[in-house]
């Protein structure tokens, strides 16, 4: 990393922080959160059927799917990694999901977590032991696991089915107080990864590793195991996204999931996790995810725009957040 | 069979990295309740030996002894629940994260299974005040200042209930307030029976705090004794590896007597440079061929100034003009530009690239001025860098050496390398000898004193007072971000600066960090 030579000045005054220092590190910590409530706002005015209870529920199971992926994303990410392989587990999961449906409910819950786990688990050993770029070795987890999948279903030719009446679909399908099953599941999963990240020690760990690997390592971190456990958790979140969204159609559908990694990483992005480590909170992945949800709903809308629109102004609202990101942080420090 | 009353025995460690034996069967011994000194030359084995006794290397033959049975620590959680702790030569915390994690990270306090933030912010706030830091636990500790860091890594060395506190070169960012602190500490700990192995480059250090001594030179143990025994040019001469003769004519090669440059024509003139709770109107006025010294206690803006004239801190007010042109946009862009450059405070953040070579990096800056169409011919190149390898005495393998694989003595040099074949009109030197052999800090002195010599104009800062007053014609004493005296000529002598700090007692406990 080259670092400049007359940069950031250390500390100038300790102690208490200045209310300049207090606004930018608020909206560094509540950007996502704003972003989000002005883009409610905006899609409330605009279209009048959008902030029915019905819309709302639907944004919500959407994003679900995207949210629980995203919160393993987060952990690999403030730990200093990525993980390319979430889309093609989350497709492989779908299938293994419904295949496993045939034998009863419990083998199609536990053989995609076990398969999530198990490419999370492999991943983490290659990176935390052999050094290899997660980035690469990810990318071999994301071709590896869609080759699998595709395997399972010769070519992607064959969809596997849920059985019809199995109790597997009320896991995707069933609504309580208003909302569906899975959403209450990531509601749950991101409460408890809030909790895990900034109240356990392995949380502390995970920062530690993700803000300075070498020192952490020095002041008896133990690096290698907290890698492998966030890769194996991220493959587990992944691939318990992907079960869950064949409980709710009902198949394993094989196209899915291409290119998920991107909007998954987009939103961590977007939610203020910064991409070199050792910053980020679940939270603002939330809003992450659900301001791309919003997007998204907001361009069906519309209707007579395509998905690629959509995109676009993904990307856009991706470089904002991370402008943003960039002009906080720096008024944060610079003072 | 080892002595029971000792508690670590290191025998016939060897270290071998490529290109270089590191350690050559050193053999150490550490006993309860003493301070022992490792001393030698950059790169004479001393933090490698730190990190094997440590368990963040491994030695490639020889034996750990530890409280009587052979140990090989896999790594450095192993030494620490043996009782060994240790602080690193650089600063090993985690920036990002806040003063209180970093103190309490791998043991805080749990309350149902879950950290309990607010008993362990309480406790990190009252363990830190004991060691002089006053600051808000819950900031990030990259924004608190480089000391009061070295201060939480103390504090968290010790907390743990260590048998063996190993410190590498721990007051090198240290101010003498808090160096006086951290002594308090150690003889505290001694005194309870806990063994304290200690580096350092500041002999008065050694001789305040050390019982014994070990003196390592290129990776052999060369001498190990009581240190009153030696006397300093002893020691000295031991390090080098060279006659006390010798020495002793070297140590009278320091800066030169102090000359007045009055008539010369100013290279920067800074008016009231302020920033809020920062600096206060400083004026600073720097003449060609002059070595101008910074003088002041903690907090009083030293490094602030150095960084306001430079453009890398962000002023409220003030101007800064060079060769007779005001700068009308301060940035470090246009400060290169006007032929200024800043050796930092905190090398480690700002600067060292350690994945590039030596040669590389001693290149860095200079590059643009020496390349011509986008071509520098290497044997020009290879002249500089061996140039100032020589001189500073750089030890390296090779000038293809990646940087960060020297020690941490030699990565300093480079740095300072750096910024002197930059050959800039005005050379802003924020402690240049922090980490620096006694060998290569009086190489480093007569060089400064020949550049100023040539016409350089130079801004001299250091805690060390004995070396500002040598080394400075002039010196500005400052006191919480203002001007309080400036002393010219004759007047610059220690006594001098003492009686303006004296006056210059800083009042604000809080403003704390340079
Ligand atoms: N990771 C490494 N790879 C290659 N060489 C290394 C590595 N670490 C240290 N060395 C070499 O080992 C030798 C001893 O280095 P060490 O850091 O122990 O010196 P030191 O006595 O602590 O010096 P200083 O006073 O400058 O801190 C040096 O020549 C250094 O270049
Ligand atoms: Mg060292």
């Amino acid at each position: 990393m080259i670092t400049d030579s007359v940069a950031v000045p250390t500390t100038v005054r300790p102690g208490r922080a200045t209310r300049a220092e207090r606004l930018a590190s608020l909206s560094q910590r509540h950007g996502a959160l704003t972003m989000l409530a002005l883009a409610l706002i905006a899609a409330s005015v605009t279209f009048e059927s959008f902030a029915t209870a019905e819309n709302l529920a639907g944004i919500a199971i959407q994003s679900s799917f995207v949210a629980v992926i995203a919160l393993g994303m987060t952990f690999v990410i403030i730990g200093g990694g990525i993980d390319l392989s979430v889309g093609a587990v989350f497709a492989l999961a779908g299938v293994l999901a419904a295949f496993g449906s045939r034998w009863g409910p419990v083998t199609a819950l536990l053989l995609p977590l076990g398969a999530g786990a198990l490419i999370g688990l492999v991943q983490g050993v290659l990176i935390a032991r052999t050094g290899m770029a997660p980035f690469i070795v990810t990318l071999a987890g994301l071709l590896a696991a869609r080759g699998l999948m595709l395997a399972l279903t010769t070519e992607g030719a064959e969809t596997p089915l849920v059985p019809r009446g199995s109790g597997f679909l009320g896991l995707g399908r069933g609504v309580f107080l208003g909302l569906g099953v899975p959403v209450w599941i990531a509601i749950v999963l991101c409460g408890l990864g809030a909790v895990l990240l900034r109240r356990t020690r392995y949380g502390q760990f995970l920062f530690a590793v993700g803000g300075n690997e070498d020192a952490a390592g020095l002041m008896g971190v133990p690096v290698t195991r907290v890698k492998v456990v966030t890769y194996a958790l991220s493959g587990l979140l992944a691939a318990l996204a992907g079960m869950l969204n064949a409980a709710r159609l009902g198949s394993g559908v094989t196209i899915l999931g291409v290119g998920m990694e991107l909007d998954v990483i987009a939103a961590v992005v977007i939610g203020g996790t910064l991409l070199v480590g050792g910053a980020g909170a679940v939270g603002g992945t939330v809003c992450g995810v659900l301001i791309l949800g919003v997007i998204q709903n907001v361009v069906n809308q519309i209707g007579t725009l395509t998905s690629s629109v959509q995109s676009v102004v993904s990307g856009a609202f991706l470089v904002v957040a991370v402008v943003a990101q960039t002009y906080l942080s720096r008024a944060g420090r610079a003072r | 069979m080892s002595d029971p009353a000792t508690i670590l025995d290191a025998r016939g460690v060897t270290k071998r990295f490529p290109g270089v034996l590191a350690l050559d069967h050193v053999d150490l011994t550490l006993t309860p309740g003493r301070v022992h000194a490792l001393v030698g030359e950059n790169g004479a084995g001393k933090s490698t030996l730190i990190k094997i006794l440590s368990g963040a290397y491994h030695a490639d033959s020889g034996e750990i002894v530890h409280a009587g049975r052979p140990v090989s620590f896999a790594r450095p959680l192993d030494a620490r629940a043996a009782g060994i702790s240790t602080i690193y030569q650089e600063v090993n915390l985690i920036p990002l994260m806040s003063v209180a994690r970093n103190l309490f990270l791998g043991r805080e306090p749990r309350r149902l299974g879950l950290i309990d933030l607010r008993r362990m912010n309480r406790e990190a706030a009252a363990v830190l005040d004991r060691y002089g830091v006053h600051v808000d636990v819950t900031r990030p500790l990259g924004t608190i200042g480089l000391g009061a860091r070295q201060m939480v890594a103390l504090a968290r060395a010790v907390a743990e209930d260590a048998r063996l506190l190993i410190m590498d070169e721990p007051t090198s960012s240290l101010e003498p307030r808090e160096v006086e602190t951290l002594f308090t500490v150690v003889e505290s700990l001694t005194a309870k029976g806990m063994a304290v192995l200690y580096v350092s480059h500041r002999l008065e250090e050694l001789y305040r705090l050390c019982e014994t001594v070990t003196v390592l030179r290129d990776g052999r143990v060369v001498h190990t004794g009581p240190l009153a025994e030696l006397d300093r040019l002893t020691l000295v001469a031991h390090m080098l590896g060279r006659e006390l003769d010798q020495v002793r004519q070297e140590g009278t090669t320091r800066f030169g007597e102090h000359r007045d440059h009055t008539g010369n024509p100013p290279v920067m003139e800074a008016r009231g440079l302020t920033k809020r709770h920062v600096l206060r109107g400083v004026g600073l006025t720097v003449r060609a061929g002059e070595v101008t010294g910074l003088g002041g206690l903690l907090g009083a803006g030293r490094s602030e100034t150095a960084k306001a004239v430079v453009g890398a801190l962000p002023l409220d007010s003030g101007t800064v003009t060079v060769g007779g042109r005001r700068l009308r946009r301060l940035s470090p862009a246009t400060a290169i530009r006007a032929g200024m450059a800043l050796l930092p405070e905190d090398r480690k953040a700002e600067g060292i690239v350690p994945d590039l070579s030596v040669r590389e990096n001693i290149l860095l800056a200079a590059l643009p001025r020496l390349s011509r169409f986008g071509f520098v011919s290497r044997r020009r190149q290879e002249r500089i860098v061996a140039t100032f390898t020589k001189r500073l005495r750089i030890k390296a393998a090779s000038p293809e050496q990646k940087v960060g694989e020297l020690s941490g003595g030699n990565q300093q040099k480079v740095l300072l390398a750096r910024w002197l074949c930059l050959n800039p009109r005005l050379l802003l030197l924020d402690e240049p000898t922090r980490g620096i052999d006694v060998g290569a800090k009086a190489e480093v002195q007569a060089l400064i004193d020949e550049l100023a010599a040539d016409g350089l104009a130079v801004v001299l800062i250091s805690s060390d007072l004995e070396e500002l007053v040598e080394g400075a014609d002039r010196i500005v004493v400052l006191r919480a971000g203002a001007v309080v005296a400036e002393l010219d000529g004759d007047d610059v002598g220690e006594h001098a600066v003492m009686a303006a700090l004296a006056e210059a007692e800083p009042r604000e406990e809080d403003d704390r960090d340079d």
